[in-house]
């Protein structure tokens, strides 16, 4: 197997867990306020497609991006309306969601399709001037790549070491006990929904504007799944929602080489990996209290009188 | 639902029992209808012309409304599967990957026993329907009961690698000669027979069948006292000495079994051949239409004929005002998000039945 095969292997494992990461982070931030959003594939459904909308429109996919960001905001919002000032049941209303998003992307998708975008502008990796292009051209990354280990680190520093943070965790873990020291819960969940959505956009917005470049209905193919199941396997901790993503796209990887090098071993097998895996860890860790979910994670707060 | 119970006067009248039901029903799908109607409008269709057209399509002919039934029966199963365990407390969201795992398994005996007479192969294919769909609940209720894991996070997380077995077995293995992308037709003997000369098949009555044994099961029977007892008060139930765990991973299988026989009847009944995607999500429609009709039976039986007349009307929309198929989604969304928003009745209607 050559360099080449190897780097580019690489290259596109960095490319398609970007979008991961992001919606990975997203939901790490809901649930830590003790919302599960199953309807995480909806919310990247509506955003993938409007970014590209926008992108096309305005031929400019900065705007694009930012359009697909607070899409996946505004969407979230329309779910908090309903578990939040309704108490609807969480996995209903996510799941509602769901069918939502694969509605109405397709409606916003539908002119859009086959179209030609300007994706996001792609720079060179500092430092690779020396090397030969064939193998540099690999490592031309687009901004949002660049900034996603940034954010997850912004995100960890927002949870863990703000005011802002402690309450939102304070909420997923005891709604009851945060109303009674002076905080909103109603309002932090809605801040993390709207955190989270606006998160989950910047992935969509990446895959369909910087990395696949086209829009197709259907077209995140259960990512917003696998991001819940990675938010479980990093114990719903942004840090370690890098290890998760690392692991998902190293099993996409090793898919690719395994390709390359010409071993025939079926891709189903591989694409059951990370789910087979978050399983795993579920089960090794059997119900330890320590690190796991938020306690309030899925259940409706009534509202404290 | 059962806060809704437990404030009524103990004498409920015939009005509140079917007129309020009925009327919530019925301004659920108009508010629905409306919403939808602003997006036919933005993209420029006639929502007068377009409501004709899908109600037309699946009331105005004999052959629309068989479609509608048809479509009715794998949702029917998947509803049951989530209604039946939600009795005890437990939540089972993996209505998907258990119909998927009875679907593989039926495909499995119709493959291999392809050359038994019919009377034979159907029962044998309906029994493994029923344990592949058992097994995939097996796991997440075992994990449970042993209190390792939820099972919501479980049963969802085996969604996911359901579909993925349907795919490797398909392209790996089962796939025709010509097609690598589905199996071979099942032979005759392999499919359920159907009725009236439409594509209603035998599937529809075990659904209803099921539907009704629920109901008997859970109001007429100890086992149902006992699930209810479990579902209402956990420790309670231990004290009295009902055995939770037990109970649990039966009343789990058999669910798991239920939604697999809806596998099944997909396969055998309406496909008459394994597909790897052959569920566009009737799990997940039939957890949020147990969820929204509050597990009970009458609900869940006008819940599932109102989301398999969206969906069966949006394959005649596509067809006739070229909008995508995926756009009725959106009708059934709206209708999702209006029972999830409870909004209150008018006046009226309350002051009718206080």
């Amino acid at each position: 197997m050559s360099l080449l095969a190897l780097l580019g292997v690489l290259s596109s494992t960095i490319f398609s867990g970007t979008s991961l990461l992001y919606a990975t982070l997203g939901e790490v931030v809901t649930e830590r306020s003790g919302t599960v959003n199953l309807g995480l594939e909806g919310v990247l459904l509506i955003s993938a497609a409007t970014g590209y909308g926008v992108t096309i429109l305005t031929e400019n996919p900065f705007l694009g991006v930012l359009a697909a960001a607070l899409t996946g905001a505004l969407v979230n919002i329309v779910f908090g309306y309903l578990i939040v000032i309704r108490k609807a049941n969480q996995l209903a209303a996510g799941l509602a969601v769901m069918f939502f998003g694969y509605g109405l992307s397709a409606l916003i998708g539908k002119p859009f399709v086959g179209k030609m975008i300007s994706s996001l502008p792609r720079y060179m990796l500092p430092g690779l001037g020396e090397v030969p292009l064939r193998y540099s051209s690999l490592f031309k990354f687009d901004l949002l790549i660049y900034l996603v280990i940034p954010i997850t680190l912004l995100i960890w520093w927002l949870l863990y070491r703000t005011r802002w943070g402690l309450g939102l965790r304070a909420v997923g873990e005891n709604a009851e006990t945060a109303y009674a020291s002076g905080r909103n819960p109603g309002l932090i969940k809605f801040q993390a929904l709207i955190v989270g959505g606006f998160l989950a956009g910047l992935g969509a917005a990446h895959l369909s504007i910087a990395f696949t470049m086209n829009w197709a209905e259907y077209m995140t193919g259960g990512r917003g799944f696998i991001a819940i199941a990675l938010v479980i396997f990093s114990k719903w901790h942004p840090i370690r929602a890098i290890a998760g993503v690392i692991v998902f796209s190293g099993a996409v990887a090793f898919q690719l080489l395994l390709q390359v090098s010409g071993v025939n071993i079926s891709p189903f097998i591989l694409d059951m990996i990370p789910y087979v895996l978050t399983i795993a860890v579920l089960l090794i860790w059997g119900g330890t209290r320590k690190h796991s979910a938020p306690a309030m994670l899925g259940r409706v707060y009534q509202g404290t009188e | 639902m059962t806060q809704f119970v437990s404030t009524q006067p103990k004498k409920i009248s015939l009005q509140s029992k079917f007129l309020l039901p009925l009327a919530r029903y019925g301004l659920t799908i108009l508010l629905a209808l409306l919403l939808f109607a602003g997006i036919l409008i933005i993209t420029g269709k006639n929502p007068i012309v377009s409501y004709r057209d899908l109600f037309g399509a699946t009331f105005g002919s004999a052959y629309g409304f068989s479609e509608v039934i048809v479509a009715m029966i794998p949702i029917l199963l998947t509803a049951l599967a989530v209604a039946l365990p939600s009795r005890i407390g437990m939540i089972n969201v993996g209505g998907e990957g258990q119909l998927y795992l009875g679907g593989i398994a039926a495909t499995f005996a119709a493959l291999a026993f392809k050359d038994f007479p019919g009377w034979i192969l159907l029962p044998l294919m309906v029994l493994m329907g029923f344990l592949g769909g058992a097994l995939w609940a097996f796991l997440p209720a075992f994990f449970r009961s042993i209190g390792l894991v939820n099972e919501t996070i479980t049963t969802l997380l085996l969604n996911m690698i359901a579909p993925k077995i349907a795919g490797l077995l398909v392209f790996g293995f089962w796939h025709s000669p010509r097609e690598t992308n589905m199996t071979p037709n099942f032979v005759e003997a392999a499919r359920l027979p159907t009725f009236f000369g439409t594509r209603i098949h035998l599937g529809i009555v075990f659904g209803l069948v099921l539907l009704a044994l629920y109901w008997f099961v859970m109001k007429r029977t100890r086992w149902g006292l006992e699930m209810r007892a479990i579902g209402g008060n956990v420790q309670a139930a231990r004290r009295n000495g009902i055995p939770v765990a037990k109970t649990m991973l039966i009343v789990f299988c058999i669910s798991g079994g239920i939604a697999g026989l809806g596998g099944m009847a997909q396969v055998s009944g309406f496909y008459g051949l394994l597909i790897p995607n052959f569920s566009p999500g009737y799990g997940y429609m039939g957890f949020l239409i147990s969820w929204l009709a509050g597990g009970d039976p009458l609900g869940i039986l006008l819940m599932t004929f109102m989301v398999s007349v969206i969906l069966t009307g949006g394959n005649m929309l596509q067809i006739t005002i070229g909008i995508p198929y995926a756009v009725i989604n959106l009708l059934l969304a709206f209708t999702l998000f209006v029972v999830l928003a409870r909004p209150s009745l008018p006046k009226i209607l309350k002051g009718k039945t206080a």
